[in-house]
C-alpha cells in the first residue's frame, strides 16, 4: 500500500495511560514503526483523546479536547497509537460536530488516517519482520473498543505468530469485556469486580505465563486483579513483546529486583 | 410494579451474592449466545437480513402514522376495534372497561411485556378481575408474586428447585424434580382456566397493516388457547410493532427467532385477524387491539428514534456481561439489560433511571448482536449527556470530569499533572510496584491492586532524549 521510496511520517498518539503508566509501550511502538520504515514524530500539544468526558456525557469539553487533538495531529500522513480504545475515540470525533461545521471535515480526515498500532503494522504496512527473542506461553485478551469499533482481532495474532518463541493459547471468552470500562470500574465496583474475576479465571485456566493485550486500561485492570488473587501471570502490552522491549518489569511488578530505582 | 431502579447498585450487590441467581445466570451465559451463534452460522445471509431489517424499520418509523392508520382501517373492516392509548393509565382503563362490559371474572393472558409496562395485572385485580398468566414462565412467576427478569424468558432467574417448591406449595401434588412432571402439572392447572376464561389478553410481536392482523410467536401454544377460546380477545401492544405487509413480517420473524432463542423459527406463529367469521369453527366473538404509545411517539424524530426498531429479541441482554452478572431484577423495572437502559429512562423518567445508562462498559457486544443494528451504547451515552446537561450526574463525578478536562485542554498543564501523578503513584507504590489500598479510588483497590507507573512519563523521557540530542 505504501510507496516504497517514500518514508511515511507518523504522528504518534501517545495516549494518556501509556504516557503516565507505561512509557515503554510508547518506546516499543516507536521501535516497531521505525523498523517498519516509518519516521515517527511526537506532537507536543496532545493530551488525552477525551473519552472520559465523552462517556460521562460532557460533550462540550469532549468537543474542546477533540479540536485540540485534531489540531495537534494534523499534517501527518498517519496517526498511530498503542490503544484500540483511544484510536476508537478519535474515530468518534465526527459525531461531535454538525456536518456543516468545518471541524466535522477535519475530524473525518483524522479518522481516515488514525490507526491502532497492530492494525497499522498489519493492514497498512503489511509488516512481517518482527524480531523478538521472547519465549513463553501467552494468552491474548481482545479489548472491546479495538475489537468491535476497529475490527482488531487477527492483527496482533498475525504479528505474534512471527515470533518463534511465542506459544499462544486462547482463553475462553477472550472477546468478553474485562469490566474496566473507564470510570465504570470505580462507579460500579462490585459488577466490575465480578467481570474481571471471570476474566482472570479464564486467563488462569490457559496456564499461560503472560497475558497480552492492546489496551492499557484493560491490562491495568486485569493485572491488578491477577496480583490481588495471587495468580502468577505477567501482564504486558503486546507491543512490548513484539518490539522485544522486555527489560522492564511487567505491569504492577517491582523494578527493584531489576536494580532500578525511582 | 414497584420501581427500584434508583437502588440499582444495591440491587446489584445483593444479586452478586445470591447463590441461586448466580447459578441460574450461568445457564443464560452458556445457553442463548451459543444457540444464536449456531443459528447465525447456518444462515450465511443473516447479516444481509439484519441490514434489511434495519432499513425496513427505519422506513416504518418514518411512516408510522400511515401504517398505523392502514392497520386500524383493516382491523375495523374485519369487524374488530382499535383503541389508541397515549398513556399507561389510558390503556389500563380501556382494557378494564372492555372486561367489565363483558362481565369478565377471569382473564387468561399470553406473555406480554407491554402489559407489564402498563401494570395491567394489579389494575385488574384491584377491580375484581383475576388475570391468569398462561406462559409457563409467567405462570410460575405469578404463583411466586414476582415479575419477569428477562423479556423472552421471564423466569430465567429461577432454578428447577425453585419451580419444584413453588408448584408443591400451590398445586395439591407430591413434590417433583422432574421437569416433564412439573410441566404436566402446569398444563393440567391451566387447561381448566383456558376454558373458563371470559377474556383472553395477548401481546403482539408484530401488527400487519395490509391485513389488519396481529401475530404472536410462542413455543408453548398457550397463546393460541388464550386467544381462540374466550369470547373476547384483546391484543395489547405498542405502536412501533406495525409492519406494512405479511412478507415484511416474515423478515422479522426470521431475525427474531434466530436472535432470541437460536431457533430457525419459533414453534407457534399465530396470526389473528378480527373476530370469528360465520364460517370459522372457533375464535373470539369480539376482537380488540389496544395500541399503547407511552412515550414512544416522542421518540420519533429524536435522538432515541433508533430504539423504536427494537423487536424485543433479548439478544442484547443475553450477551451483556453486566446483565449476565446481576440478572434482570437489578434494573428495577420492566425492561432490563441494554435495551432497558435506553427505554426505561424514557418511560419512568431519567431522574429515577439515572444509574441504568451508566451501568455499561460500552463493550459494544449488545450492538454487535442486535438484529436491527440499534446503536445501544450511543443511545446510553445520549442519556449520560442528558444527565450531565441537567446536572443529574453525581456531583463528585461532575466536578472530577470538569477538573480533569480543564487540564486536558491545556497541554503544558496536563503534562505537569501527568508528571506529578506519575511521581506520586510511584512513591505510593514503593518497592512493590503496586498499591494495595488507596482510599481515593477504593472502588478499584477494594478488589484489585493498582499497578504504579514503571518510570517517568513518556513525555518527560522523550523530551529529555530530544534535548540530549538522540
Amino acid at each position: 500500500m505504501l510507496d516504497n521510496n517514500k518514508q511515511p511520517v507518523i504522528g504518534l498518539f501517545v495516549t494518556c495511560l501509556a504516557d503516565l503508566y507505561r512509557p515503554e509501550v510508547v518506546f516499543a511502538s516507536i521501535k516497531l514503526l521505525e523498523a517498519a520504515g516509518c519516521r515517527v514524530e511526537v506532537p507536543q500539544s496532545q493530551t488525552c483523546c477525551g473519552q472520559p468526558a465523552f462517556n460521562t456525557g460532557d460533550f462540550s469539553n469532549t468537543a474542546d479536547i477533540a479540536r485540540l487533538t485534531i489540531t495537534a495531529l494534523e499534517g501527518y500522513e498517519y496517526v498511530v497509537g498503542p490503544s484500540g480504545s483511544c484510536i476508537g475515540m478519535l474515530h468518534h470525533y465526527p459525531e461531535l460536530f454538525q456536518p456543516e461545521d468545518p471541524w466535522h471535515a477535519r475530524a473525518l480526515a483524522l479518522k481516515a488516517r488514525a490507526f491502532e498500532i497492530t492494525s497499522f503494522l498489519v493492514d497498512v504496512l503489511q509488516f512481517s519482520n518482527i524480531q523478538s527473542q521472547f519465549k513463553g506461553k501467552v494468552t491474548y485478551h481482545d479489548s472491546c473498543s479495538g475489537l468491535r469499533e476497529l475490527g482488531i482481532k487477527q492483527q496482533p495474532r498475525a504479528l505474534l505468530s512471527q515470533i518463534e518463541g511465542v506459544e499462544l493459547t486462547e482463553m475462553e471468552e477472550s472477546e468478553t469485556c474485562c469490566g474496566f470500562g473507564g470510570t465504570f470500574c470505580v462507579k460500579y465496583a462490585d459488577i466490575s469486580n465480578r467481570m474481571v474475576g471471570n476474566k482472570t479465571d479464564n486467563v488462569a485456566k490457559t496456564g499461560a505465563q503472560t497475558l497480552l493485550g492492546g489496551d492499557l486500561g484493560c491490562l491495568l485492570n486485569m493485572a491488578g486483579k491477577l496480583q490481588r488473587e495471587g495468580k502468577d501471570v505477567q501482564v504486558r502490552h503486546v507491543v512490548e513483546v513484539l518490539a522485544d522491549q522486555l527489560s522492564h518489569p511487567a505491569l504492577g511488578e517491582s523494578a527493584y529486583h531489576l536494580g532500578k530505582s525511582l | 410494579m414497584q420501581i427500584t431502579s434508583p437502588q440499582f447498585k444495591e440491587n446489584a450487590r445483593i444479586a452478586l451474592t445470591d447463590v441461586g441467581l448466580q447459578k441460574a445466570l450461568g445457564n443464560v451465559k452458556t445457553g442463548f449466545p451459543q444457540k444464536r451463534a449456531n443459528a447465525v452460522a447456518r444462515l450465511p445471509e443473516f447479516d444481509q437480513l439484519r441490514d434489511q431489517g434495519r432499513d425496513l424499520k427505519n422506513h416504518i418509523i418514518a411512516n408510522l402514522d400511515i401504517y398505523l392508520e392502514e392497520f386500524e382501517a383493516n382491523v375495523i373492516k374485519n369487524g374488530g376495534h382499535v383503541h389508541w392509548c397515549r398513556t399507561s393509565e389510558d390503556a389500563r382503563q380501556t382494557i378494564l372497561k372492555i372486561c367489565q362490559d363483558k362481565g369478565a371474572k377471569t382473564v387468561t393472558k399470553g406473555k406480554s411485556m407491554v402489559t407489564e409496562e402498563i401494570n395491567l395485572n394489579e389494575h385488574l385485580e384491584a377491580n375484581g378481575i383475576t388475570p391468569i398468566e398462561t406462559d409457563l414462565g409467567e405462570y410460575i412467576l405469578q404463583l411466586r408474586g414476582e415479575h419477569p427478569s428477562h423479556i423472552i424468558a421471564p423466569a430465567i432467574h429461577l432454578n428447577l428447585e425453585d419451580v419444584s417448591e413453588t408448584f408443591h406449595a400451590h398445586h395439591n401434588k407430591p413434590k417433583s424434580m422432574d421437569p416433564a412432571v412439573l410441566m404436566q402439572e402446569a398444563r393440567e392447572e391451566l387447561r381448566a382456566r383456558f376454558v373458563a376464561a371470559d377474556v383472553g389478553i395477548t401481546g403482539a410481536n408484530f401488527l400487519v397493516a395490509e391485513t389488519g392482523s396481529s401475530i404472536i410467536v410462542t413455543n408453548e401454544g398457550n397463546g393460541d388457547l388464550t386467544q381462540t377460546l374466550p369470547k373476547t380477545h384483546i391484543v395489547v401492544t405498542s405502536i412501533e410493532k406495525v409492519v406494512p405487509t405479511l412478507e415484511d413480517m416474515t423478515l422479522f420473524l426470521r431475525l427474531l427467532a434466530r436472535s432470541a432463542t437460536g431457533q430457525e423459527f419459533t414453534v407457534y406463529n399465530t396470526l389473528s385477524t378480527g373476530p370469528k367469521r360465520p364460517e370459522d369453527q372457533d375464535g373470539p366473538e369480539d376482537y380488540h387491539v389496544v395500541l399503547v404509545d407511552n412515550g414512544r411517539s416522542d421518540m420519533v424524530g429524536g435522538e432515541l428514534q433508533d430504539m423504536l426498531r427494537c423487536i424485543r429479541c433479548a439478544a442484547c441482554m443475553n450477551h451483556c456481561p453486566v446483565y449476565g452478572a446481576i440478572g434482570g431484577h437489578s434494573y428495577g423495572w420492566v425492561y432490563p439489560g441494554p435495551m432497558g437502559s435506553v427505554l426505561t429512562p424514557q418511560m419512568i423518567g431519567i431522574e429515577k433511571a439515572a444509574l441504568l445508562p451508566n451501568a455499561s462498559t460500552f463493550c459494544g457486544k449488545c450492538e454487535s448482536v442486535c438484529p436491527v443494528h440499534i446503536p445501544l451504547p450511543k443511545l446510553m451515552r445520549h442519556w449520560r449527556k442528558n444527565e450531565f446537561e441537567r446536572h443529574l450526574t453525581p456531583k463528585a463525578a461532575r466536578w472530577g470530569i470538569k477538573t480533569w478536562a480543564f487540564f486536558a485542554k491545556r497541554p503544558s498543564l496536563y503534562r505537569l499533572l501527568s508528571q506529578t501523578s506519575n511521581r506520586m503513584l510511584r512513591l505510593l507504590g514503593g518497592k512493590k510496584g503496586r498499591i494495595h489500598k488507596l482510599p481515593m479510588v477504593s472502588g478499584w483497590t477494594d478488589h484489585r491492586d493498582m499497578p504504579v507507573p514503571s518510570s517517568k512519563t513518556f513525555m518527560q523521557q522523550w523530551n529529555e532524549k530530544q534535548k540530549a540530542g538522540h
